[in-house]
């Protein structure tokens, strides 16, 4: 079946994805609220800036990454002195690389099914008693909860095949930051290797595919649950 | 009971509207044309559009002052607002929805039961909003609001999406509720047959401001608001008792006070019930003489008190005691040949009667 050497590199993809996308939502929640509903000064900045690794070079997200969180960085710097935190050349780096390509993707999404909700059940369920935040937990979340699922897809798909940004920030270290797209350029590299990259090949295929498979399942299972497919093509 | 003094501006146009209404009169239909304000000042009432300046109360409590600096949230002013489009919350059963208020808000003079009852919703509880149609939408708008525990119910236009059929599956509920429950209803329509059937008082509202405020009687017999209360649907609002029955002829006799008699297909309630007769303008003729080789049953004689040509067009609007106020619409043409002047002796043939409402249990006090 699978060698030691995919299996490590496919375990480490997973975990990496799975740590950037559940990393990255509460602040795509947020940025996505503060977009699609906020009012205040330099929106568009925020806007920019969220949306900038979409259409900026991974590799210089890589680098960015690399002067700001490595261990003399602004940020970085702290973050070591403080908590003893690493993030360069380590697995929760490749996470954070991940998660900042992913964010843009999953705000969208998120952004996009709140701006679908009506306003209007909000303002009914006010007049019904229900404070802000009520309205928030007993409408909103829910109505915006297929949104959300879509966001979690597109953010792990993402991250599994993210690597300019992730080899500029972390390199390429087996069991650490090597991750399957990763790997499979090590091996690319490798003259004589060509069968070994395509079975890596295939394996990435497989896992997005089936990804994108099951949330389709999620998605339209939450849409039916929340009553909003039928109350659209009605 | 409510107070209401606001104004705003809302772009070009300006709201300026004051309001009081009295627990004699608890169902108070606001009426005026598209546009003219009626749902920016529901809101306002409601707290969902904060005016400018101005004062409301509900029930005795002020939710809005703006020179005390008070302005209590929708969510503190235990109001029941039902909108046009329902808006129930899609990923709710019926069952959550009706509970929405009900749990926030505890529990009111109606029961769930009560109201589940009133308005027909036994078997559509487990359902979702998607499958249920558009009265039956609206009902559960309805009962949701009413089962929040309010103490003043909002309905802004609940009927103007629904088709006549369901309009007419609709109202009789409303009207029930008005009658058993007894929480005040400030009713927003630009259909006047609806304000006919519901409202004690009549609020008429144009370009932002109340400029009128009476019993749809009154108000519609007002020939200066005719302009606003509407010329194609407008007519007499009469009150009238049932006097006699026949089951030969299928007919029953209506007494308008007292006076006046009219024949109309009989309808299943008991002799001396009171009901609510709307006779449009359209519906009724003039003849200087009785007809007698015609097939309308209503010939009633009387005396022309009134006779307004419009401003543009060719009808004009004649005014005619048969012992109640009736309105006729004819040509100008037809009221030049007849030679139609005040205090004329005339005969009305009235061709429809529309009932709009019974009040069995109610005598006009």
């Amino acid at each position: 079946m699978l060698s030691a050497f995919e299996v490590e590199a496919l375990l480490l993809s997973l975990k990496v994805s799975a740590a950037a996308t559940l990393g990255a939502l509460p602040f795509a929640m947020l940025f996505a609220f503060l977009l699609a509903r906020g009012r205040f000064p330099f929106k568009w900045l925020l806007d920019g800036i969220v949306h900038a690794p979409l259409v900026v070079p991974p590799v210089v997200v890589g680098y960015l990454l690399l002067i700001g969180l490595g261990p003399n960085g602004p940020i970085g710097a702290p973050l070591k002195d403080w908590f003893g935190w690493t993030l360069a050349f380590t697995w929760q780096g490749a996470a954070v690389a991940a998660a900042v390509m992913a964010l843009p993707l999953m705000v969208r999404a998120i952004r996009l099914s709140l701006e679908q909700i009506d306003f209007k059940l909000e303002d009914a369920a006010t007049t019904l008693g229900a404070s802000r935040l009520d309205v928030l937990t007993s409408v909103t979340l829910p109505l915006i909860a297929p949104g959300v699922v879509v966001a979690v897809v597109l953010g792990f798909a993402r991250a599994l095949g993210e690597f300019g940004a992730t080899i500029t920030f972390v390199a390429n270290i087996p069991g650490e930051t090597r991750t399957l797209p990763i790997a499979l350029y090590t091996l690319a590299q490798t003259p004589g290797a060509e069968f070994e990259a395509g079975r890596l090949a295939l394996i990435s295929v497989i896992v997005a595919v089936a990804a994108l498979v099951a949330s389709e399942a999620v998605a339209r299972r939450t849409r039916r649950a929340i009553g909003l497919q039928e109350a659209r093509s009605q | 009971m409510i107070f209401a003094r606001v104004s705003s501006r809302l772009g070009d146009f300006t709201l300026n509207a004051s309001l009081a209404t009295t627990d004699e009169q608890p169902t108070v239909a606001l009426f005026g044309r598209s546009g003219c304000g009626k749902t920016s000042l529901v809101n306002a009432v409601a707290g969902l559009l904060k005016p400018d300046s101005g004062r409301i109360e509900i029930a005795g409590e002020t939710v809005l002052d703006t020179e005390r600096g008070i302005n209590l949230p929708p969510n503190k002013r235990r109001i029941g607002y039902v909108f046009q489009e329902g808006r129930l919350f899609p990923h709710m059963t019926v069952r959550s929805n009706l509970n929405y208020g009900r749990k926030r808000n505890g529990d009111g003079s109606v029961g769930f039961d009560q109201a589940v009852q009133l308005l027909g919703l036994d078997h559509l509880l487990d359902r979702k909003p998607f499958a249920l149609s558009g009265g039956e939408r609206q009902r559960v708008a309805i009962g949701r609001a009413l089962l929040s525990n309010p103490s003043l119910l909002l309905m802004d236009e609940p009927l103007a999406s629904l088709d006549s059929h369901r309009k007419n599956e609709i109202l009789p509920f409303i009207a029930r509720l008005k009658d058993e429950v007894g929480t005040p209803i400030l009713y927003v329509s630009h259909a006047m047959e609806e304000i006919a059937q519901l409202a004690d008082v009549v609020a008429l509202m144009d370009a932002g401001r109340i400029v009128a405020m009476d019993s749809v009687e009154r108000l519609t017999a007002r020939l200066d608001l005719h302009p606003l209360t509407g010329r194609y649907e407008a007519g007499a609002f009469l009150t009238a008792r049932i006097a006699e029955k026949s089951a030969a002829t299928g007919l029953m006799r209506l007494a308008v006070a007292g006076k006046a008699f009219l024949t109309v297909p009989a309808a299943p309630f008991p002799l001396g019930s009171e009901m609510k007769l709307r006779i449009r303008a359209r519906d009724v003729s003039l003849s200087l003489s009785e007809p007698k080789d015609i097939s309308i049953l209503n010939r009633l004689p009387g005396t022309v008190i009134e006779v307004r040509p419009d401003a543009e067009g060719p009808m004009a609007e004649v005014l005619v005691d048969v012992g109640a106020p009736v309105w006729a619409r004819v040509t100008k043409l037809s009221a030049e040949t007849l030679k139609l002047a005040p205090g004329q002796e005339i005969w009305a043939l009235i061709k429809t009667v529309a009932i709009d409402r019974t009040s069995p249990g109610r005598q006009k006090s």
